[in-house]
């Protein structure tokens, strides 16, 4: 009992008594940053082994002053945090490390001589060998790659949002429940789940029993990339539709409109910023998608603008070719750099298209009226 | 204008009202249909190859002793990609419902997502040309250090490409879908329990550990088995890092081959029988796929009634 009696000669107020210092933090990253670097200098200095030690260092140093002074349980509290926070940022290193990569890699690919507008038909290994030793420029281009992603791309729209779109309307208007739409709703969050190289399969499996064997075009890719595109058509739409007011519905129906056009005239409309911005959303998920076209589609090295005859390519396609079997194998660096141009383009593509559901979003959003 | 009168049977508008509502029935009814479908001509293109003489498969022994060690390596390299990312993604999830301030946590969500929409092939080009090369060193270290563990056998692969550094890829795949399903889970925490567990002098991490964790237990396994479901399925990643082989034990040496991977690599030459046993692979993999889903659908849905009760 003594003790507690002893006044504590101390600067600080008993309210902060126990806990560390504001600045506490700060200062043992500062410490941790020196040593780091101080560790570091003796084996070699790298960034990014810097880092990681510091980041030891400093959840070392910053628990066991803590454990020190608050406690242990303020000092588990500490670990924790560090923990989150260390596995937040090591989940950025690949996505900064991937976007860098594209960039660096990429943009010599862009900067070839009539990339974004010439096939690769007649470009040879030859022309890559020549590239390479007297320094010429890289031929070839992503012309034909880009124009099969943009149509397979959309031809797999043009069959996905009416099937979706629809099916969402029936789970949200007319199911009900009922059994029938359960079980929609099951096999569509299943059917989220079957793998892309699956898809292809099964287009390819179908087109391969119905048309002929070795069916190998645009449309069949078109098919497969549809299988996965519905799923997730159906799930942002039906989510639309279930956040329109009911009173709107009922208003419509007062008014003695029939349902089907209160559902064209009325629901539709108010949700159609949210069904436009998944739809976008679908988009941009399945036209980096390689598999499917891969079984379905083939590969192609010239231009062809007929997606139900003959091979055809696709950006994806090109990028996996390119690396996987180089235009000139002793020299695969020219192909390389086509395939780091084309991922770049493929991403930005996925970028813009991932913007613009946000921009649709928020642009065609229903006025409130406030 | 003219009154119509109200119980007028308006040929248009009727006709108009069933041939809606049997449109939408119809699309519903096609995505079934279309499921059975995947089942059905998979099936039906695999039968030649598994009734096919032992000697005609790939490999001479049939077409279990060819699966076999393939679907082995696919459980391999997705079991490597959750191990990895399965802390990961629930720490991220947890610093952006929990500990990002309130202003940034949106836009962190955002930039998970960013992960989720970079292609497949990109990741894979990635880790073929960056990822590979870069870890190879540290295979070295492993296997010189640590070579008594069967895994971690070597000699290592001096490029890189081995199963662990494409499960280290598609780890990085599968974190933003196991990010984001948690992080809908733990903002979905009742208010009340996370203030009662303050009020009573709990640090943030006890009241995690206390309300949040337990409440989203079911949340995070059906997350982790949607991520599975993709890792299992996920092609690119795996063809293009992973120099293949027969199956090894070892995860840095280059060997082992997954599903997905093989079907891809051999698919496009592929002519007669070898295309059936490629479809037969796929509808393996479709049912291990389908199997994974339905059990975390089910969790999920399962966690719906009780969590309906807060």
């Amino acid at each position: 009992m003594t003790s507690t009696l002893t006044p504590v000669r101390s600067k600080r107020s008993a309210l902060t008594k126990g806990q560390l210092p504001k600045y506490a933090p700060y200062a043992v990253l500062a410490a941790a940053l020196i040593i780091g670097a101080a560790i570091l200098a003796l084996v070699g200095f790298n960034p990014f082994g810097w880092g990681v030690v510091s980041a030891i260092l400093f959840a070392v140093g910053l628990v066991s002053w803590s454990a020190a002074v608050e406690g242990s349980r303020k000092a588990k509290d500490k670990l924790a945090t560090c923990l989150v926070v260390g596995s937040f940022l090591v989940a950025l290193l690949p996505l900064v490390s991937v976007i860098w990569t594209v960039l660096v890699n990429g943009i010599p690919g862009l900067l070839d001589p009539g990339f974004l507008t010439t096939s690769m038909n007649g470009v040879t290994g030859a022309f890559d060998n020549k590239a390479v030793e007297s320094g010429g420029p890289v031929m070839g281009g992503i012309y034909h790659a880009l124009l099969g992603t943009v149509q397979i791309t959309l031809l797999a729209t043009v069959i996905s949002v009416p099937v979706g779109l629809l099916t969402a309307i029936y789970l949200v208007e007319y199911g009900h429940d009922g059994r029938l739409a359960k079980a929609i709703t099951f096999f569509v969050d299943v059917m989220t789940g079957i793998p892309s190289i699956v898809a292809g399969l099964f287009a390819a499996a179908f087109f391969f029993a119905v048309v002929g064997p070795g069916t190998k075009t645009g449309a069949v890719a078109a098919v497969a990339l549809s299988v996965l595109m519905i799923p997730v058509v159906v799930r942002s739409s039906e989510e639309m539709l279930k956040i329109v007011p009911n009173e709107l519905r009922e208003a419509a129906y007062a008014l003695g409109v029939r349902k089907w056009r209160t559902i064209l005239k009325v629901v539709i409309p108010t949700a159609i910023s949210g069904i436009a911005s998944g739809v976008t959303l679908a988009i941009a998920r399945v036209i980096g998608e390689t598999a499917p076209i891969l079984v379905t589609a083939g590969f192609a090295t010239s231009i062809n603008s007929n997606v139900f005859g003959g091979w055809m390519a696709s950006l994806p396609t090109f990028i996996y070719t390119q690396i996987l079997n180089p235009t000139s194998p002793s020299n695969p660096d020219p192909s390389s750099q086509r395939a780091w141009g084309a991922a770049l383009v493929l991403i930005i593509l996925v970028m813009v298209l991932n913007l613009a559901a946000r921009l649709i979003a928020r642009i065609f959003a229903p006025k409130t009226g406030r | 204008m003219t009154a119509t009168p109200l119980t007028s049977t308006q040929g248009a508008g009727r006709a108009g009202d069933k041939v809606f509502s049997g449109a939408t029935l119809a699309a519903g009814c096609l995505i079934l249909a279309v499921l059975f479908g995947v089942a059905l001509f998979l099936v039906v293109q695999a039968i030649p190859a598994l009734t096919a003489p032992a000697d005609k498969i790939q490999g001479g022994q049939g077409f279990f002793a060819y699966i076999w060690p393939i679907v082995i390596g696919t459980l391999i390299a997705a079991a490597i990609a959750l191990v990895i990312a399965t802390p990961i993604a629930i720490g991220v999830a947890l610093f952006i419902s929990h500990f990002a301030p309130r202003g940034l946590a949106s836009g962190l969500g955002y930039v998970v997502d960013l992960l989720a929409a970079i292609p497949s092939v990109v990741y894979g080009a990635w880790g073929a040309a960056f990822l590979a090369k870069e870890i190879s060193p540290a295979y070295g270290w492993l296997a010189a250090n640590m070579g008594w563990l069967p895994i971690f056998q070597g000699p290592a692969s001096t490029t890189g490409k081995t199963i662990l550094t494409a499960g280290i890829v598609l780890a990085v795949m599968v974190l933003p879908i196991i990010t984001s399903l948690s992080r809908e889970i733990f903002l979905q925490t009742p208010k009340l329990h996370e203030e009662a567990a303050l009020a009573l002098g709990a640090t943030r991490w006890e009241m995690i550990k206390m309300a949040v964790l337990p409440f989203a237990r079911p949340g995070i396994i059906s997350a982790v088995m949607l991520g599975l479901g993709r890792a299992l399925g996920e092609t690119m990643a795996v063809a293009l890092v992973l120099s293949s082989g027969a199956l090894t034990a070892s995860l840095i040496q280059s060997g082992n081959q997954t599903i997905a991977a093989e079907i891809a690599l051999n698919f496009p030459e592929a002519s007669g029988l070898k295309v059936s046993t490629l479809i037969a692979a796929g509808l393996v993999l479709f049912i291990i796929t389908l199997a994974v889903n339905m059990i975390a659908r089910w969790v999920i849905t399962r966690h719906k009634e009780f969590s309906g009760a807060n």
